[in-house]
């Protein structure tokens, strides 16, 4: 005997119907609206006046492949020390000690408040301020010599992304559940053990993708130290237009080569997101 | 015999409300003190007091003859730095309501944390020791897994692992049955009752009454921040003799 009730005259059985495909009209138009856009671009940029020839030759030359080495070191290195300050500042700013709270509050203001180019240029110029640099006593040098343009960019970018990344790290700070602190707590956790064992690793879930996205803006942020003579790969770049003129070409080689970095560190951010989601629930994998 | 726990006129308020309005109590070594009372009566909060997860206004809490979070030098109070703190907590183990179990960690090393990070003990005997725990709770099986691959009341009976993984001489309990399913309640009961049953000194918030009857030594009941009554199980919940008690308990029975 079924258990279905039999169904009431004027209903049609709707198991017995073949599904009928569905046409997304909407999509096929917005389709053919962009592949004609692309078309006629394309069409544009062939027609205008880019030797082609001249990216391609340009793209590995010694010098560009120079500056992106330099990029990446720089990018590296300057996120680097920004996570370290950033880190350090978030728990200074999430501490109860007031005077390390207003420390970290006005580092943010301050490096957070001016333009990263200008922090830039002080850094390179800080030989007009200080002619000597040391520590009394111990060790000086000029400014000059020390303040090259590798270690300005250095300090500029670091600095300046610390202030970011202590508000990306606060935010993942907070975003662990107060009751985990407790716990660490109850077992006789101080403060920073428990920071580093139980908070930290949890917040760099919630903290990566950003994080990510700030690593990726730092990638092309090096690309302002070109001002200070840092040799990266869009300061190299220039310095062959200045000797031929070919501009365009060799903006456009500049701009492939952060793509291509750009397009490695996503997949990379992934990898470490896996790492940093041990425990949590599997749903939405 | 000195009680294992002395309490005398604690009192601590949140803003305008007071929580605790000069609350005194012992307990000795050995005892299971279960703790009942309204939602707001303070209960909580004492509790969180013993293990200075809230820091009391004025009175005093001692835990072993030791003074909590104070010290008196020089006919005045000082208070302790926070890794003084720290180290007075070790003498107490503490389960929350919500469990919070390490998310990151899985069930192993959640009971291990404790004594290799902040004991120093080594790896290898403190790993060994909490498979023994886990084998205690029933959960032997699950050592690798994570908190959100266990049940309400598994997650609870590692929290108390992890608990007893720093041998305390005190276990407080705040509300552990309070957030699980009903049918896991008496999980975690068991694995409690099996404690209470090998001498460990407990205080227990709970509104298991069931629990209080069989388990528990003495039985307090709080209300407004203040003890309405306290006595043996039979005393407090079969005869109480304040009207504000019988009220409580008629209406949790009538529930």
């Amino acid at each position: 005997m079924s258990t279905h009730p039999t169904l009431a005259p004027g209903f049609p059985d709707l198991a017995n119907l073949p599904a009928a495909r569905r046409m997304h009209w909407g999509r096929w138009l917005a389709a053919a609206a962009i592949v004609a856009a692309l078309a006629l671009l394309g069409r544009a940029f062939a027609a205008g006046q880019i030797e082609w020839p001249y990216v391609a030759r340009f793209l590995t030359v010694p010098v560009i492949l120079d500056g992106i080495r330099n990029t990446v070191i720089m990018a590296v290195l300057a996120m680097a020390l920004g996570i370290v300050l950033g880190v350090a500042i978030a728990v200074m700013r999430l501490s109860p000690n007031p005077v390390l709270k207003s420390v970290a509050a006005g580092y943010t203001w301050l490096f957070r408040g001016t333009p990263l180019i200008l922090q830039l240029l002080l850094w390179f110029n800080l030989a007009l301020v200080f002619p000597i640099l040391g520590i009394p006593g111990l060790w000086s040098g000029r400014a000059v010599d020390i303040m090259t343009p590798f270690l300005s960019a250095l300090l500029g970018l670091g600095i300046n992304q610390g202030a970011y990344t202590s508000e990306v790290m606060r935010a993942g700070i907070l975003s662990v559940d107060t009751g985990q602190y407790e716990a660490a707590q109850t077992i006789g956790m101080g403060r920073l053990l428990a920071l580093r064992r139980i908070i930290l690793p949890q917040a760099m879930r919630v903290v990566l993708p950003p994080l990510g996205n700030e690593f990726i803006g730092m990638v092309k942020a090096t690309s302002l130290a070109s001002v200070i003579q840092y040799p990266e790969v869009l300061h190299n770049a220039e310095n062959i237009y200045y000797a031929n003129s070919r501009v365009i070409e060799l903006l456009i080689v500049a701009g492939l080569w952060y793509l291509l970095v750009v397009s490695i560190l996503t997949p990379l951010q992934m990898l470490l997101e896996r790492r940093f989601a041990r425990g949590t629930t599997r749903i939405g994998k | 015999m000195t009680p294992l726990v002395a309490i005398r006129d604690v009192r601590k308020r949140f803003g305008s409300f007071e929580a605790l309005k000069g609350v005194s109590l012992d307990v000795t070594a050995g005892q299971v003190l279960c703790l009942i009372g309204a939602s707001g009566s303070g209960k909580t909060t004492l509790l969180r007091c013993v293990n200075q997860l809230a820091e009391i206004d004025s009175g005093g809490i001692w835990l072993d003859g030791e003074l909590l979070g104070l010290r008196a030098d020089n006919g005045r109070l000082h208070r302790l730095s926070e890794a003084q703190i720290a180290k007075q907590r070790l003498k107490t183990g503490m389960v929350f309501q919500r469990f919070n179990l390490f998310a990151h960690m899985t069930a192993l090393q959640n009971i291990t944390e404790g004594p290799v990070q902040v004991q120093r003990r080594r790896p290898a005997e403190v790993t060994e020791e909490a498979m023994d725990l886990l084998r205690r709770v029933g959960l032997a099986d699950k050592a690798a897994s994570y908190p959100s691959e266990l049940s309400g009341g598994q997650q609870q009976r590692v929290a108390i692992a992890r608990a007893l993984a720093m041998r305390p001489k005190l276990m407080l309990f705040d509300e552990p049955t309070s957030a699980l399913d009903p049918e896991l309640v008496g999980e975690v009961l068991a694995v409690m009752r099996e404690l209470a049953s090998t001498g460990m000194t407990m205080m227990v918030v709970t509104h298991e009454l069931g629990f209080a009857r069989e388990v528990a030594d003495r039985v307090v009941y709080m209300d407004a921040g203040a003890i309405v009554e306290a006595g043996t199980p039979t005393e407090v919940l079969e005869t109480p003799r304040e009207p504000r008690t019988q009220a409580f308990l008629s209406a949790v029975i009538r529930r």
